[in-house]
This record gives structure tokens, sequence and C-alpha cells, in this order.
């Protein structure tokens, strides 16, 4: 057969793409479990970091088992509602209104005492970012903040997710002494905002952290009839 | 076929020592430069990308010499494009798979592997004339050459940069000015100019060394 002839490169191409579909196809399925499974530690690691846990993909199921003892979801009127804290999505959850949103809550015992470690959605610059907040049982002080990002710029933006810019958030309050929710103000340092309140800003990365201090108020809104019921419970 | 030469005959192991040295992809040719600044902060992911990237070229080289005298000449670029971007899929899913924090440091650079000179022209300029072995020794000797510079690339950052080999420190904690010491990483070392700094004086020594590739 003529190879240049156009009958001959028509049939050429549909074979190759549909062999390579197939190959493909069959790959991505057969993968699917083990690829799951590496999301699914890098996640209960995430978790396990907010409450300033180091682990690493060897014992990070282990400790995560261990450490986190109650899982549940709630919804904006603070009721706990049927699903499993662990594989809601958060992203298809933000596109609801309030109301009808499940939000997800991880208890974890530290020397004695409960945790709640929250997980947060919100827009950075380029694109999602999201992490985890973990708050003393008192329900207003910070114990710990875990954050990641999809495509912030390096050196910039992606500065939210290291230690550094991480490790300001633990002792800083969500609500202020008459009990209103004035969340976390990410800012400059030579902005005003209300002691215990403030985080350092990212110099270079404004977007990105006007974007985290926006996820952290809209998100601790979403929950605020959670906290009020666990506030009355210890009273 | 009586003329059939021995499968490592000189002319055939020169097609591995040429990528190495007098013919080196990143060295000489200058390609692949791309992504040889963006994965060498650490040795790990540079280890890593080299082998992916020898064995994408080496077997994507093979499939085109293979299917070399059926592909249709007007569509032949699509053909390789087509086999390199199947077989650098097939990579980052088994790498998501296996060595998830591996692939998590390569990010995109591994789907860029698409988009690596070395592969298309490669193929373009040797697969499309030659048998499936030699195709096959050509694509591991210029993947190997890469690989080559992205180790020494990668071995010179991690120190520098970040006092580690492979994760593993090398500069001891006492050195550090924070710890009481005199010594402190050079935060230059882990952006991409200096690998561009580096890769040149890995030039400059083999240009040195070998006379050959001094233009006049």
């Amino acid at each position: 057969m003529d190879r240049n002839s156009n009958t001959y490169t028509f049939i050429y191409a549909s074979v190759m793409v549909i062999l390579v579909a197939a190959l493909l196809s069959f790959a991505a399925i057969s993968l699917k479990p083990d690829q799951q499974k590496n999301i699914d530690i890098e996640t209960k690691q995430n978790i396990l970091a907010s409450v300033n846990i180091e682990t690493d993909a060897a014992n990070a199921e282990k400790i995560y088992s261990e450490r986190i003892v109650n899982t549940y979801v709630v919804n904006s009127k603070g009721e706990k509602v049927d699903g499993e804290a662990f594989t809601v999505n958060m992203k298809k959850e933000h596109s609801k209104p309030v109301e009808e949103r499940v939000l997800p809550v991880f208890e974890c015992e530290i020397d004695g005492t409960t945790k709640y470690i929250l997980p947060l959605y919100g827009a950075g610059l380029w694109g999602p970012i999201w992490g985890y907040i973990a708050l003393d049982n008192d329900m207003n002080t910070v114990y710990g903040a875990n954050f990641a990002h999809q495509g912030e710029t390096p050196g910039l933006g992606a500065e939210i997710s290291t230690k550094g810019f991480q490790s300001q958030f633990k002792g800083k309050k969500i609500f202020d002494e008459n009990g209103a929710l004035t969340s976390i103000v990410v800012a400059k340092s030579n902005e005003s905002a209300p002691a215990g309140h403030k985080v350092d800003a990212i110099s270079g990365g404004t977007i990105t952290s006007k974007g985290l201090q926006n996820m952290l108020q809209h998100d601790f809104e979403a929950y605020q009839a959670f906290f009020k019921q666990k506030k009355s419970e210890r009273q | 076929m009586s003329d059939r030469e021995s499968l490592f005959s000189k002319k055939n192991l020169s097609l591995l020592s040429g990528p190495m040295n007098s013919n080196n992809p990143i060295t000489v040719q200058v390609l692949g430069i791309c992504s040889a600044l963006a994965v060498t902060a650490q040795l790990k992911p540079a280890i890593v990308m080299a082998i992916s990237v020898t064995l994408v070229v080496a077997f994507a080289n093979v499939i085109i010499s293979v299917l070399r005298n059926t592909i249709p000449n007007r569509i032949r670029i699509i053909v390789q494009l087509v086999v390199i971007a199947a077989l650098v899929i097939l990579v980052d899913q088994v790498l998501k798979a296996y060595v998830y924090d591996v692939s998590k440091q390569l990010s995109v650079f591994v789907g860029l592997i698409i988009t690596n000179c070395i592969l298309m022209g490669r193929l373009e300029a040797f697969a499309l004339g030659n048998r499936p072995w030699p195709s096959f020794l050509d694509g591991i000797g210029n993947g190997a050459g890469y690989g080559a510079i992205l180790v020494i690339v990668g071995i010179f950052r991690e120190i520098l940069g970040s006092g580690s080999l492979m994760g593993v420190r090398i500069i001891p904690e006492s050195w550090y000015i924070a710890n009481g010491g005199f010594y402190s990483n050079n935060g230059m070392m882990i952006l991409p100019p200096m690998a561009l700094v580096t890769v040149g004086v890995i030039i400059w020594v083999q240009r040195s060394k070998n006379r050959k590739l001094i233009e006049d």
C-alpha cells in the first residue's frame, strides 16, 4: 500500500490512537488504587501536621489511627449528620450554600486534651489553597495549622506551606473578648489589627495572604454554631 | 542476514559512549536545559528524572525504529509525539503510584519530558533511520549522558544549597551560624540561575579537557 496515500495515513493514525488510548486507560485503572492510597496518606500527614505531629509516609496511617480518636461531620447548625469526615470533597462542599454544606471535624487527643481539627478550603492567587487548622477545646485558641496550595508562586505565595509561616498561628485567638468572631488577620507588620489575632503576611504574596485570611474567616463562620455548642458543653 | 554485526560492536558501543562526552546532549548539543535547571536542586529528583528520561527515550527510540518503515511520512512528527506522550504518561502514573513524594517534587516536569528536545531530536535524527537495537543503545546513551550532567549538577546544588546529599546531612549541624558555627548554606544554589552557572562550569571543564569541542 502506498505509504503516502490519504487512506493509509488516516487508518494509521486511527489505529495508533485507539491502541494508545486502550493502553493508557488500562494503566490508569490498574494503578488507581495505589495512587489513591498515596493521596490518602498525604491527607493524613497534613491533618497530623496541623497538630504539630511530624510523620512520614510509612508511619502516618498508624499514628493517624492512634491519635485521631473521633471524626464526624456537622451541618451549619452544629448538628451531627451522616457522613465520613475523611472523604468529604471540600471543593464540592464549598460550591454549595452554607446551610447545605457538611462540615468535617477531626478530634485529636494530645496530652489528655482534645484538639479539634477543621479542614479549610479557599482561593489563592493562581488556584485553590487548602489546609487544616487545629483549635484547643476552648474553641478559641489555635493549636496549629497546616496549609497547602496547588500552584502559588514559589518563594512568594507558596510560602504558606512552610513551617515558618504556619507556626505563627499557634496561640492566636479567633474570638474577641466579647465572643464575636474576629478570625485571624493576615497583614503586613505595619498594619494595625486586634492583638492576638494577627499573623504576618508574606511579602510579595499579598493576594495569597488575603486569600488565606478570607478562607479562615469564611470557614470559621460556617462552624460558628458548632463552636457555640462545644463551648456551652464545657460550661 | 550475513552482514549482521555483533550486538556490542565498536560502532554500537560508540552510540553509548558518544553522548557521555563529545556528543553530550546538554553540554554539547545544549538540549534539555530547561529540565536540567528545574529538577536539580536536590540529588534524588535529579536521579529519578534521569532514569525516567532514559527509559522514555530508549523505548521511544525502539518503538519508532520498529515502526520506521510503516510510518506515513507526512504525520511522522505526530506519531513520534504520540509515542513519547504515551510513554511519559505511563512513567508519570507509575511514579504517582509507587514513589509519590518524588512524583510530587517533580510535579509538572515529568509531563514536560514530552517537550524535552532530546527525545524528538533522537527520534528524528536516529531512530527513523536505524534498526531497533542501535536505536535502543542510542537512547540509553543519550539518556545517560543527560542523566550524568543532572546528577553532577544535583550533587553540587544539594551539598552547597542544603548541606545534605540524598536528604542525608553532609555538613555538620554544629558548623551553622544558627548553632554558633561559621557556615551558612548558599541560598542561591537552590535557585535555577545557579544550575545554569553550574552547567556552564561543567561545559568549561569539559571543553578544556576535550579540545575537539572548541570552535574556532
